[in-house]
């Protein structure tokens, strides 16, 4: 018990680190994609689902399963087409690019 | 040997998910990231298969394929304006598979005394586990999570997708009935925590306990988010997001799993930072937020009242279009009027229009602009507007001074001036775009009606502001039309 409250822990430093850099475009994205991470319940879906027996548990787990598929396979897809649409400038409008960056120039300085 | 195994693949699994996140904080690597999670998850998937013996494959497959159907073709299928009720949808489905699994392995010890034997030997893995009080608070606090993210997600999808109103729901006693529903799921979480040393044996303080927390976490679930108005979903979304991790963890918790209480953690925590950004952007405090009944739409009687006495400049399309040709620099601010009239590409298309005209066109995005964060870059990104053409507020609001037209379209409270200094406003520092320091401000906007926060916006009456009244997918079509014809 110990030993997994230090992985929380630890495991919830290392989201705030990682995460608090994500910039705002992200942030969507980044919600859905959380979002289908923590569809690894599907795990423990999966053993109460299939191996463990017992009536109760094996439709509670059947349930659980597919909440559980649908938020991990829902999840990610959503976020893949979320993230292909993101494209920077240059792939689009390369005429464009100096002019614009000549003036962000110009307004920062 | 086998159980190292697949442990280790649970440890590459949680650092996949780790590491794909971190490459989401750049749109470049994001898509990859994204990818690199979704391996990690099927990795820990396949270990799983191998744990134990599989003794109901059939119900393991059809679960499979039920649930990777449903949310793949929900996942293909919505488009992008709807997308903040589908993440609330998943995130509640995610609570509930958690709160659900928790019960399960509770069931579980009720298996009768023979075959519940039979099984130890089959399976000495997940038998040896006495039930003791600490399993005991690991499974209420999964049901009640679980089960508040459930419901609660899925009035935030009801209040999203406009199935439910999206003023704040509010009647008399609301706060006592939260209260007391809450008091009773820490009674009925006594009981099983009580009852825990005597189960499996004596099992009905346990069952029933369960069975009456399931019950009145559903209802506290609807009760926490039924009193937040429209304009506060980016941080219930948030929210709901940060406690459908929490409820993974504690179901790794139950099942003693590295591999969720890891995942739980970091979603856990991504969506408290989300929370802690909205609040901020908003100037609320997440209390304030959650009580709830801030905003909705006014009556339209005090609107009208409070408007008497100003005068409002109305543009006419022609002078809007020749305002934006003419212009040097433009700076856009979308907001929920934009999503809500599915008006981005034919942003987009203005955009491009002014640029070709030689028109610096940049776009500013509040961070709480629309129902979800980050909500406006989405829409905008599916129009294929370049990412680095949106900037974050503390980028550009300096720039406002030098624009000569700030483009307004269907965003409200993200822009009223009176957030600077009106202490009697209830967005009252909340940090605004500065839209009124541009030459011009061209507002987008169906009519004078308040945004959800029901506050009167006093930038409609400023000297330098146009309006160009109607729906902003119509207006932009017109407007479009005309700059091609000048």
């Amino acid at each position: 018990m110990l030993d997994n409250l230090i992985i929380f822990v630890l495991a919830a430093f290392v989201g705030f680190e990682v995460i608090s850099k994500v910039p705002q475009t992200l942030h969507t994205p980044l919600m859905s994609g959380s979002n289908a991470i923590s569809g690894i319940t599907i795990v423990g879906a999966l053993v109460v689902a299939g191996m463990v027996g017992g009536t109760w548990s094996k439709w509670l787990g059947f349930v659980a399963l597919i909440a559980a598929t649908i938020n991990v396979v829902g999840g990610f897809l959503v976020t893949d087409r979320m993230l292909q649409m993101f494209k920077a400038r240059e792939q689009r409008a390369p005429a464009r690019t100096e002019q614009t960056k000549t003036a962000e120039v110009a307004t920062a300085s | 040997m086998k159980t190292t195994l697949i442990d280790l693949t649970y440890l590459v699994a949680a650092a996949l998910f780790i590491f794909g996140l971190k490459q989401l904080q750049s749109p470049k690597t994001a898509r990859r990231g994204n990818q690199l999670a979704a391996l990690g998850m099927l990795l820990a998937v396949v270990a799983t298969l191998f744990l134990h013996k599989i003794i109901t494959p059939i119900e393991m497959i059809a679960g499979l394929v039920i649930g990777g159907t449903i949310g793949a073709v929900l996942a293909r299928r919505v488009e992008m304006t709807a997308m903040p009720e589908l993440v609330a949808a998943f995130n509640g489905f995610g609570g509930l598979a958690s709160a659900l699994v928790a019960t399960a392995e509770v069931a579980r010890y009720l298996i009768p005394e023979s075959s519940g034997l039979a099984l130890a030997a089959l399976l000495p893995a997940i038998e040896q586990v006495p039930f003791d009080a600490v399993q005991a608070i690991t499974v209420v606090l999964s049901v009640l999570i679980g089960l508040v993210t459930f419901s609660g997600s899925f009035v935030a999808f009801g209040k999203l997708g406009g199935y439910i109103t999206g003023n704040p729901v509010i009647f008399p006693g609301l706060r006592l009935l939260t209260l007391l529903v809450a008091l009773g799921g820490l009674v009925a979480m006594g009981f099983v925590v009580a009852g825990a040393d005597a189960f499996p044996t004596v099992a009905d303080p346990v069952v029933w306990g369960i069975v009456a927390l399931a019950g009145l976490a559903l209802v506290l679930g609807v009760l926490l988010v039924i009193p937040i108005g429209g304009a506060d979903m980016p941080v219930v979304v948030s929210l709901l997001n940060s406690y459908s991790g929490l409820a993974a963890a504690a179901t790794g918790f139950v099942l003693d799993n590295t591999a969720l209480i890891v995942s739980g953690a970091l979603v856990g925590a991504s969506g408290l930072i989300l929370t802690r950004i909205m609040c901020e952007a908003m100037n609320r405090s997440l209390l304030n937020v959650l009580l709830g009944g801030f905003g909705g739409e006014a009556g339209d009687g005090a609107a009208v009242a409070a408007a008497e006495g100003k005068t409002v400049h109305e543009a006419t399309v022609e002078d809007a279009a020749i305002l934006l040709a003419y212009a040097n620099k433009v700076i856009i601010v979308p907001g929920y009027g934009m999503a809500v009239a599915q008006a981005q590409h034919q942003v987009r298309e203005l955009a491009d229009l002014l640029q070709e005209r030689g028109v610096e066109v940049k776009y500013a995005i509040h961070p709480v602009a629309g129902r979800m964060p980050g909500h406006m870059n989405v829409l905008l990104a599916e129009a294929n507007v370049p990412y680095d053409q949106l900037y974050e507020m503390d980028e550009i609001n300096d720039e406002f001074a030098t624009a000569d037209v700030a483009l307004v379209i269907g965003a409200n409270d993200v822009v009223n001036p009176a957030a600077r200094y009106d202490k009697n406003s209830p967005i009252y520092g909340m940090p605004i775009l500065n839209v009124d320091q541009a030459k011009t401000v061209l507002v987008l906007k169906r009519s004078l009606r308040p945004g959800y926060s029901g506050i009167e916006n006093e930038l409609f009456y400023l000297p330098n502001t146009r309006m160009l009244f109607g729906d902003a997918k119509e207006s932009l079509i017109k407007l479009i039309n005309e700059i091609k014809n000048l």
